[in-house]
């Protein structure tokens, strides 16, 4: 995991380094994150909060009880589905922005697909919905990744752009094809859809507890994405592609093709993400706020920090997705507990971000410095 | 319907349009600073909405709107002297760090906002400021000189960024270190000094973008740019780097959104097609981005730190 954060970061500052397998790899993105922690404990006492029980109650609401974990494991499959995706992205050196924009997409047609056929029983239907998030998702994603293998446009870009394209899209769609009737009778209008039909409920797990099927979904897509870019020809052309697209053209390798499905791949991913938040949701409808973020809650970014600080490991993103919700349902319990808006957890996972990049410098130089035992890795 | 109310309601939708595009030029200016020193700030939103809420705090407690603006700027400085230091000295991913910068400010101003005002509370806006003469003129008057003073600011400051670019060593070695660090820091331009310069004007003005968009709307609220700084980023391809063409996009989309606003208010179109519309700038901007990576060239050294003899 260490060597693939190293490798990765290695092929986007084309710095040569040999693959090493330390422990200084793992120390340096955790420090950098309790660096995060510790300006959010001092933000958290200007605030007037007292940041050790500030923290204690965070933790202790996201993983004390089994209700707490339950609620934890739902907040991270979002961020676990969409950092798997960013790892597929980024291994073949694809940075995607977009994953707001495709979680959307794929959340958009797997709702008009309930919407149309509420009758087929749930064996059938569940798995429907699931598809159509991910082909939805897939076709966003697939959109950005043909204008950068065909058209030389930046990724990070279009996807921004195709972000709020799907934003202002599925405003469209909410407040005018399928919106509630009900909304329409009581002219409230709240941009969000009918009850969708129960057939389509993800079933929860445990008798009364919030975790549903969705967190199956979700690991089972976390080792099938370990599979796919480890054990397959398939993650391997993706994986050479992102290391040296050079070589890889000379090997017969097509580049384009590959960035495309690096992309579609990634928007899959969000696109079940997007689809689980619909049919997980305890309202069992889609429902935005207008706004850029609003059905998403920015999961769409905040899985670039679980795929960040996984070292872009589609297995080690299930902890970091666990810390990242249990981070989310502390913020709540912190809300309610000490009045601190539970904004603070977005800026706080902003500065994670920056940090860790940021921290990859340290990790560099101290590698070089140290000259540490330099071994062969088979890129696990 | 007569001739001289269609007039009039061309003359405040293109007078509007203008207004609209003012915070779009004034971040896409200083996005496009940025870039063409090599370095891409994906955080403008999030400095946007920190300006943006910084400005509106100040004016609320201090009722004086140029404090705002003063405000606004210095959250800009100050994120624009972090942001270079992250991507500069330790050469921080600039696509990723640009992403946590947004998120930052996304949360930070959305926590300051509730914690230290709560319910939103209106304050009122600069009063257009009169040129003599010009603003007397019927049509022309109304629609180019009846504007606030941040309007005359951020379209006076094109053609003051086109000479700086175009006609100082300044504006040379911007472009230089943009191109070709190593031929520039043979020659003793200092590549590190020019960067942190770029970056922190540019984050300046992405700061006092936000403020002017708080100042005119005369509100803040969650998330308030509703992603402006990233349309901000996307204008600077779209008008290929120079001021005049970045000038020429923030109008083309400013535009666009007061047609769809005036359609709006006249129930021409009905509320969830405007929605449709206002996809119209996000598409066009992709078409451009197209073309944009036909014809023109960006910065050779764009998202590539500098390290000598690396």
């Amino acid at each position: 995991m260490t060597a693939l954060l190293i490798s990765f970061f290695s092929y986007r500052f084309h710095v040569k380094t040999t693959k090493t397998k330390s422990f200084i790899g793992l120390i340096i993105p955790l420090c950098a994150v309790l660096l995060a922690l510790a300006i959010g404990a001092i933000m958290l006492l200007s605030l007037g909060a007292n940041p050790i029980s500030g923290y204690a109650t965070m933790f202790g609401a996201a993983f004390g009880s089994v209700e707490g974990f339950s609620e934890t494991a739902v907040k991270s499959i979002p961020l676990l589905l969409v950092g798997v995706g960013i790892c597929i992205a980024f291994r073949a050196n694809v940075i995607n922005i977009g994953g707001e924009g495709q979680m959307v997409m794929g959340a958009l047609l797997a709702t008009a697909i309930a919407l149309a056929f509420p009758d087929i029983p749930s064996l059938l239907l569940i798995p429907m919905v699931l598809l159509a998030g991910a082909v939805g998702g897939a076709f966003w994603g697939a959109i950005a990744g043909a204008l950068k293998a065909y058209f030389n446009v930046s990724e990070i870009l279009s996807t921004i752009m195709l972000n709020i394209v799907a934003v202002q899209f599925m405003n469209f769609l909410l407040r005018g094809p399928m919106i509630d009737p009900a909304e329409i009778a009581r002219g409230t209008g709240i941009p969000q859809t009918m009850r969708l039909t129960e057939n389509a409920d993800l079933p929860i797990l445990i008798e009364g507890m919030r975790m549903h099927l969705g967190v199956v979904v979700a690991l089972f897509v976390a080792v099938a994405a370990y599979i796919l870019l480890w054990r397959t020809a398939m993650g391997f052309r993706l994986r050479s592609v992102g290391y040296n697209p050079h070589a890889s053209r000379y090997a017969g390798i097509s580049v384009p093709k590959n960035v495309t499905s690096a992309l579609a791949f990634s928007g899959a991913m969000a696109g079940i993400a997007g689809a689980i938040l619909v049919f997980g949701s305890e309202s069992h409808r889609m429902v935005t706020d207008g706004g850029s973020t609003g059905f998403t809650g920015s999961a769409g970014f905040n899985g670039i920090v679980v795929a960040l600080l996984a070292g872009l490991h589609p297995l080690w993103s299930i902890p970091s997705a666990l810390l990242f919700g249990g981070m989310l349902v502390g913020a709540n319990a912190l809300q309610r507990a000490a009045q601190v808006p539970s904004a603070l957890i977005i800026a706080l996972n902003g500065l994670i971000v920056v940090f860790v990049v940021s921290s990859e410098y340290f990790k560099q130089r101290t590698l070089q410095a140290g000259r540490v035992e330099q071994e062969e890795d088979d890129d696990e | 319907m007569s001739d001289s109310f269609a007039v009039m309601i061309i003359v405040a939708t293109i007078a509007s349009g203008i207004r609209l595009a003012t915070p779009f030029l004034l971040a896409s200016l200083g996005e496009a600073l940025g870039q063409r020193s090599g370095v891409l700030n994906l955080g403008v939103d999030g400095v946007m909405l920190l300006g943006a809420f910084g400005a509106y705090y100040t004016v609320l407690q201090s009722n004086n709107l140029y404090y705002g603006l003063l405000v606004g700027i210095a959250i800009g400085l100050l994120i624009g002297v972090f942001y270079a230091f992250i991507t500069l000295n330790l050469q921080a991913e600039q696509g990723v760090s640009g992403i946590g910068i947004y998120l930052f400010g996304l949360g930070m101003s959305d926590l300051l906002f509730q914690k230290f005002v709560g319910t939103p509370r209106p304050i009122l806006p600069f009063m257009p400021l009169d040129i003599p003469v010009l603003s007397g003129l019927p049509v022309v008057g109304e629609m180019l000189f009846q504007h606030s003073i941040i309007v005359y600011i951020a379209f006076g400051l094109v053609p003051v960024m086109s000479f700086v670019l175009y006609r100082t060593t300044y504006g040379l070695n911007i472009r230089a270190i943009g191109e070709n660090p190593e031929a520039a820091d043979s020659l003793g331009v200092s590549v590190m000094a020019t960067r942190y310069s770029a970056i922190i004007i540019g984050n300046g003005l992405a700061g006092l973008a936000g403020a002017a968009l708080a100042i005119e709307l005369g509100i803040f609220q969650q998330n308030l740019t509703n992603a402006m700084g990233f349309i901000a980023i996307a204008l600077v391809y779209f008008g290929a780097w120079s001021p005049k063409g970045v000038m020429i996009g923030s109008l083309v989309f400013g535009l666009v959104q007061a047609i769809v606003l005036q359609c709006k208010t006249f129930g021409v179109i009905p509320r969830s097609a405007s929605d449709l519309a206002a996809m119209a700038p996000a598409i066009i901007t992709i078409l451009a981005l197209v073309v944009v990576a036909k014809r023109f060239k960006q910065p050779s050294a764009l998202t590539k730190p500098y390290v000598r003899g690396g």
